[in-house]
């Protein structure tokens, strides 16, 4: 057992550095660099820049210096946790994420738990009473939810917002307080924005988990030990809720591996759309202007936080199904 | 000796019919069955795969999937008190049928790999079923259990009933099992092909098991199996199912000496030893079970049946005839009212 929690600690680890890697390269790939992109933005607003002033450029960020040098400089930065200057920006890149990476984290958190305690009785509900006419109508719901673009979703309730409620949806702070420092009353000012980008983030996430649920549920309901217990005089609600609903939820515990890196990269749209300060239109940004550094980061903070996902989804296994807990299979 | 006197039964089935109404059609799988358990005596129903016994079992229990359905009859329970009871009247998730339901009547399930949840212990399982019908505090209830899986021979009880099913071998599950369904100390024990899945040896110990709890506890059992060897080895009294009807049922002498019923001669001819000579080819039972959507008009044996009575027994449906002290036979070879 501690074997193989240390295995998968040092598995992690190893993965994080493998994510810093393939990020460095990745973002190098585009043709030219920050520089090039700098110079490109200038001209098109009317600023020559010379040959000797981009040059001084590449001195100054080390653009010169080949890849190999710049990565492991970066990485000597990461190391001490520092991340390096903002090309763009001109100021440190843990001071422009700042705030925003627990922001998206907590936007993530509370995607995954609406996702789940939604997801989950709607589920149950679905196979428990399949073909009614709630099913159905989840099932449409569902697909709605599946079909329509997240982003999409995001203009329609912002303009129904706006149009018959007079609310400003967009930001997850009101103007007062978005540059306020934090407070109770920042927090508050949160607390009610958060929920219509939660909801947005999650419909997707939900629609997908329901017809997991309601598949698994509906082969375990078909098993001899539903018959067994209820043989037992089980109360059915006893019956239904203690044995195949606890079989079917090994996919709601995988899920955190690929949800919680989901509604970070799959929320960039609607981040810009509803102007969330996340790091997602932080990363689009950086990507764009080849803002390389603060790329990198975020890229490996999002990695950091799916090796999270994908441990605590392991040892969430680990702990619903005893089979795996105990080796077999 | 003199046939036992005759004792009021414990559980009556008095023309059961229990049919699944499926979008292709109506599946009649029990299509008017009865018959009578009496208390300390072993019920053997034998039968086909496909004839209705399981189902016969779950409508006892009220445990009938959807899309099935008990459509008519009488299940008649005499409860510890002398009254009686007709489960088919009870709603099914009430408090009075779940109080029967492994409460008087314990069921063994054909399945033990997969009767037990994966996700409990053996234990979790055992404490909740005791604690369900008895109100016993968690910590004698676990020591019940224990006690339990000593009856049913399972070795170190008290560590095995930490254990998971999937550490245990198909033998230990099925004995589990009827730990289970004697948690709470019924008067009748259902097993439903209790050793199917099980390899020979096992089996006869899971039998044994079964013979020495019946005996030592006074159970009414009901036994389903398909295999004639296992009724001449446990039954009583048999009951032999074709197709959702009852054909014919009798003490097991009388179904193994005088075989009366030609679905019953016919079963028996397939098992080796019984009526076969040394060297002849095992026969079985010509043709095939017909659909569970299309079966067939007048005697449901008819297709199959060698001693067919062409006119007759594509015609009419047999009624069920005494034709001795307890043995009845439905078929025209032995009186011909029809219904
Ligand atoms: N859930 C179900 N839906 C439809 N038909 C069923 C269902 N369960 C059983 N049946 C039908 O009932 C008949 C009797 O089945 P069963 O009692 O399981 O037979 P067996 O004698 O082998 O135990 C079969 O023809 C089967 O097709
Ligand atoms: S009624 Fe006719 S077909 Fe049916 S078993 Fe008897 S002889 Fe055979
Ligand atoms: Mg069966």
């Amino acid at each position: 057992m501690l074997s193989y929690l240390l295995r998968r600690l040092g598995l992690a680890a190893i993965t994080i550095w493998a994510i810093t890697l393939v990020t460095f390269v990745i973002i190098q790939l585009p043709p030219g660099d920050f520089v090039d992109a700098y110079v490109a933005q200038a001209s098109a607003m009317g600023t020559a820049i010379s040959a000797e002033e981009a040059h001084a450029l590449r001195l100054l960020y080390g653009l010169d210096q080949p890849l190999w040098v710049q990565y492991v400089k970066w990485l000597g930065l990461v190391a001490h946790g520092e991340f390096g200057q903002s090309f763009e920006y001109g100021r440190p890149v843990s001071e422009v994420i700042g705030d925003r990476i627990w922001l998206t984290v907590a936007l993530s958190l509370g995607s995954i738990l609406v996702t789940w305690g939604l997801a989950l009785p709607i589920g149950i509900y679905s196979a428990v009473r399949q073909y009614s006419f709630g099913d159905y109508l989840f099932t449409f719901i569902g697909f709605v939810g599946l079909a329509v673009p997240s982003f999409l979703l995001a203009l329609i309730i912002m303009y129904v917002g706006f149009r018959y409620f007079g609310m400003n949806v967009g930001g997850l702070f009101s103007s007062e307080q978005a540059l306020a420092p934090w407070s109770w009353a920042k927090l508050w000012d949160l607390m009610g924005h958060l929920p219509l980008p939660i909801l947005v983030l999650s419909l997707p996430g939900i629609a997908q988990l329901v017809r997991i649920m309601r598949a698994n549920l509906l082969d375990e309901l078909r098993k001899p030990y539903v018959v067994t217990a209820r043989a037992r005089g089980l109360a059915e609600r006893r019956v239904i809720l203690k044995y195949p609903v606890r079989a079917a939820l090994n996919p709601f515990a995988s899920t955190i591996g690929y949800l919680l890196p989901f509604t970070v990269s799959g929320s960039i749209i609607v981040s810009v759309v509803l102007s969330l300060p996340t790091v997602g239109p932080l990363l689009l940004r950086s990507l764009i202007s080849q803002d390389m550094l603060l790329g990198s980061t975020i890229i490996l903070l999002l990695g950091i936080l799916t090796v999270i996902g994908t441990l605590l989804s392991d040892f969430l296994l680990m702990w619903i199904d005893p089979r795996i807990r105990h080796g077999q299979h | 000796m003199a046939e036992p006197l005759k004792v009021e039964p414990i559980l009556s089935v008095r023309d059961l019919r229990t049919h699944f109404f499926a979008s292709e059609g109506v599946v009649r799988a029990v299509d008017g069955t009865s018959f009578d358990l009496e208390p300390g005596r072993t019920l053997g129903i034998v039968g086909e795969s496909g004839c209705g016994k399981s189902v016969t079992a779950r409508s006892i229990l009220r445990i009938v999937d959807q899309p099935g359905r008990i459509v008519g009859g009488e299940i008649l329970l005499r409860q510890a008190g002398g009254q009686v009871v007709d489960l088919v009247t009870l709603p099914v998730d009430g408090k009075a049928m779940r109080s029967i339901r492994g409460g008087e009547i314990g069921l063994v399930f054909q399945e033990p790999m997969s009767s037990l949840s994966a996700y409990h212990t053996i234990g979790n399982q055992l404490i909740e079923a005791i604690r369900l019908h008895s109100g016993l505090s968690k910590q004698a209830a676990r020591a019940r259990a224990i006690e339990l899986l000593a009856l049913v021979g399972i070795p170190r009880p008290d560590q095995r009933v930490d254990s998971y099913s999937f550490e245990l071998s198909g033998g230990l599950r099925q004995r589990v099992m009827v730990a289970l369904a004697l948690a709470a100390e019924p008067r009748i024990l259902i097993a439903d092909e209790p050793t199917t899945a099980l390899d020979v040896t096992t089996q006869a110990q899971i039998l044994e098991l079964l013979r020495r709890l019946q005996q030592e506890r006074g159970l009414a059992v009901i036994l389903i199996t398909h295999d004639m060897g296992v009724i001449a080895e446990m039954a009583d009294d048999v009951v032999v199912m074709y197709l959702g009807h009852e054909v014919e049922k009798g003490p097991v002498d009388t179904i193994f000496h005088a075989p009366s019923h030609p679905y019953t001669r016919a079963l028996l001819r397939s098992i080796p030893n019984v009526l076969a000579k040394p060297r002849e080819r095992l026969a079985t039972i010509a043709g095939s079970i017909p659909h569970p959507y299309a079966r067939p008009p007048g005697c449901p044996f008819h297709p199959r049946c060698p001693e067919a009575m062409p006119g007759v027994c594509d015609k009419g449906f047999p009624e069920e005839t005494q034709i001795a002290d307890r043995h009845a036979v439905a078929c025209f070879l032995y009186g011909r009212e029809t219904a």
